[in-house]
């Protein structure tokens, strides 16, 4: 599969000399076969993420490609199943549907040529392709993108006989991974800062789609993007928003997908209108599933971004934030504080009044709110660009290389 | 200008994290894991995260210190910790002792404080450097200020800060081959004299263009 995306060399204006640097990385792994598979060409974190790293890898002379491993409808649900269950919840699947895991793997395996120098395998659904490996042949790397630090014991047990013949695993967080007998290795989530989600915008473009929603650009703004979910918080952020206008004339945008194919989305939402009581300054928009622009140009003006999240992934959307050099307001949840260092690139709270009072002090420090926000870019740039996942990659090509 | 004995070779430099299996909830937990801890996990949290906060200046030093104020809430022995200096120490093993006994003293001081559970664990990781040829090299003095500008962050850590435990030595490598080759003791002394905890690296790395710059004037 050839996947297209940004060439290397339009980094330089943003990296400098870190571009120089990928390079030299990359000069040792010239000609080093890569296979990345995962379950989905398009839709969805990991195949957004693919379709960036692939083309770099290509570009650094590596001879990268990207499998999808193929599953019905039967066996989609089965792997949705295991995803629920691998975060903590209930599994009612039973041995028919380990069945049809393994005999969907199996024809994948009698269909992909595996045989590469390094094999990198995506999250849970193709992690049996490790069947498939000539003994003692390449290096095998699990990419577990999903919190597995409160799995379904039946599921987990299940998977874990592939996952510990891996010669590594790789987590998002230290938190989301498990005890193995293999190295584990961590690499964070990446943005692409040419993406259209966080390049940088023309301010008249930023004004028109404020206006088109009509929010006041000539006032202070408070955004969350995140869908309408209760782990979001949505009524919280309205909470402490309420509270902050007391002090400060200010507008809130909450900023979600359609809540249209989702009944607890569009119950979440209900909610929220309740708690905004008719307030003409707080803006719910539902927005469609694609539109990295108009999520870019409401970060891009907003005053200060929160992210009250009671649980959360890796939360992406911060970093997002932070590369904009807006200072943030969000929970200590997730991978949330490996973005927001308390005090240095952001605030975090821990309750609706701790997120008003934070949110408070940067309107009324916003010589501080700057300084956050300008670490906070750092930040991100030193650890959560996309070319910082292709850096982690090289490096770990190199070190597993090493060590043989 | 004076030319080198043995070119300065600049590398690109990269540290991968490996995660432990290996935590902390409380500080008597951080008290046990100490003792446990790798020499790259001590590393890791120490000499590494003054590079991945490289921009942070002003009480950052590192992530235990962090850690107990952020999590715990623990100023003073958030201070005692980041009051520790990198720079004074040769070897980890020393390192990771002081870290043991300042984080003994306090438990012993407080002792109802010292199960107390943080809002988040404390996880032991470590660092795996990875280190190959820029192919940059500098013969002289004004080749060097060259490649120094426009080196990376994590290549400059990596010869201004890694270097110092790297070497078993109280220096650097550009102050070790400013002085060894180039036989620049005194402008090695000023490099080695800048204060990392204070600076970020990109200001840390404008004083030593500046020095080498003074440096050239005078000669």
């Amino acid at each position: 599969m050839i996947a297209l995306g940004p060439a290397l060399d339009r980094y330089v204006p943003l990296l400098g000399n870190e571009v120089e640097e990928l390079r030299a990385l990359a000069r040792p792994l010239t000609g080093a076969e890569v296979l990345m598979v995962n379950s989905t060409a398009v839709g969805g974190g990991v195949a957004e993420l693919l379709s960036r790293v692939v083309p770099l890898m290509q570009e650094l002379n590596l001879r990268a490609e990207w499998e999808v491993f193929a599953g019905g409808k039967e066996f989609f649900e089965v792997t949705k199943a295991f995803h629920n269950a691998l975060h903590g919840g209930a599994f009612h699947g039973g041995p028919a549907a380990f069945e049809v895991f393994r005999s969907c793997s199996e024809r994948n395996l009698a269909r992909l040529q595996l045989d590469r120098e390094f094999v990198v395998i995506h999250d849970p659904q193709p992690v049996a392709s490790i069947d498939g490996r000539r003994a003692e042949s390449g290096h095998w790397v699990w990419r577990c993108h999903i919190d597995l630090s409160n799995p379904n014991p039946e599921v987990w047990e299940f998977l874990q006989p592939w996952v510990v013949r891996y010669d590594a695993a790789i987590f998002s967080s230290p938190s989301f991974a498990r005890q193995l007998p293999c190295p584990q290795y961590l690499f964070y989530p990446s943005i692409d800062p040419l993406a259209d989600k966080n390049r940088t915008l023309e301010p008249s473009f930023v004004r028109s789609v404020l206006e088109r929603h009509g929010v006041d650009p000539g006032r202070k703004l408070l955004v969350q993007i995140s869908r309408f979910d209760r782990l979001k918080d949505p009524v919280g952020v309205v909470r402490a928003y309420k509270i902050v206008r007391r002090y400060f004339d200010c507008q809130l945008v909450l900023a979600g997908g359609t809540a249209d194919d989702d009944p607890e989305g569009a119950e979440v939402l209900e909610e929220t209108r309740e708690a905004a009581a008719g307030d003409p300054d707080i803006h719910l928009l539902q927005l469609p599933s694609d539109s990295p622009l108009e999520i870019n140009a409401l970060q891009t003006a907003a005053t200060i971004v929160i992210q009250k999240s009671l649980r959360e992934g890796f939360g992406l959307t911060v970093a997002e934030a932070l590369w904009k050099k807006k200072p943030v307001v969000a929970s200590a949840a997730g991978g949330i504080p490996t973005q927001v260092v308390h005090k240095h690139t952001g605030l975090l709270a821990h309750s609706v009044e701790g997120t008003a009072y934070q949110i408070r002090y940067l309107l009324a420090h916003p010589e501080l709110a700057a300084r956050l926000g300008a670490q906070g870019h750092e930040h991100v740039r030193e650890g959560f660009l996309i070319t910082c996942n292709v850096k982690r990659y090289l490096s770990l090509f190199l070190h597993l290389r090493g060590r043989r | 200008m004076k030319t080198a004995e043995t070119p300065f070779g600049f590398v690109a430099a990269s540290y991968l994290t490996r995660i432990n299996n290996q935590q902390a909830s409380s500080l008597d937990e951080l008290r046990a894991g100490l003792d446990q801890a790798s020499d790259a996990s001590i590393f890791y949290h120490t000499f590494q995260s003054l590079g991945r906060h490289h921009f942070l200046v002003e009480s950052f030093s590192n992530d235990f210190a962090q850690w107990v104020m952020a999590a715990l809430n623990r100023p003073i022995l958030a201070e005692w910790l980041g009051g520790l200096d990198v720079r004074d120490y040769v070897s980890l093993e020393d390192l990771r002792g002081d870290l043991r006994r300042l984080a003994a003293e306090y438990c012993d001081a407080h002792p109802a404080e010292a199960g107390v559970t943080a809002f988040e664990p404390f996880y032991f990781c470590e660092s795996v450097e990875v280190a190959v040829p820029l192919g940059w090299e500098a013969h002289t003095l004004e080749e060097f200020r060259g490649s120094l500008a426009h080196l990376s962050h994590s290549s400059f850590y990596y010869h201004f800060i890694a270097s110092r435990l790297r070497l078993q030595l109280r220096t650097n490598d550009f102050s070790q081959w400013l002085s060894g080759s180039l036989g620049a003791d005194d402008l090695a002394r000023r490099v080695n004299r800048i204060d990392i905890y204070t600076n970020t690296l990109d200001s840390a790395r404008e004083e030593i263009v500046s020095l080498i710059d003074r440096e050239a004037q005078r000669q």
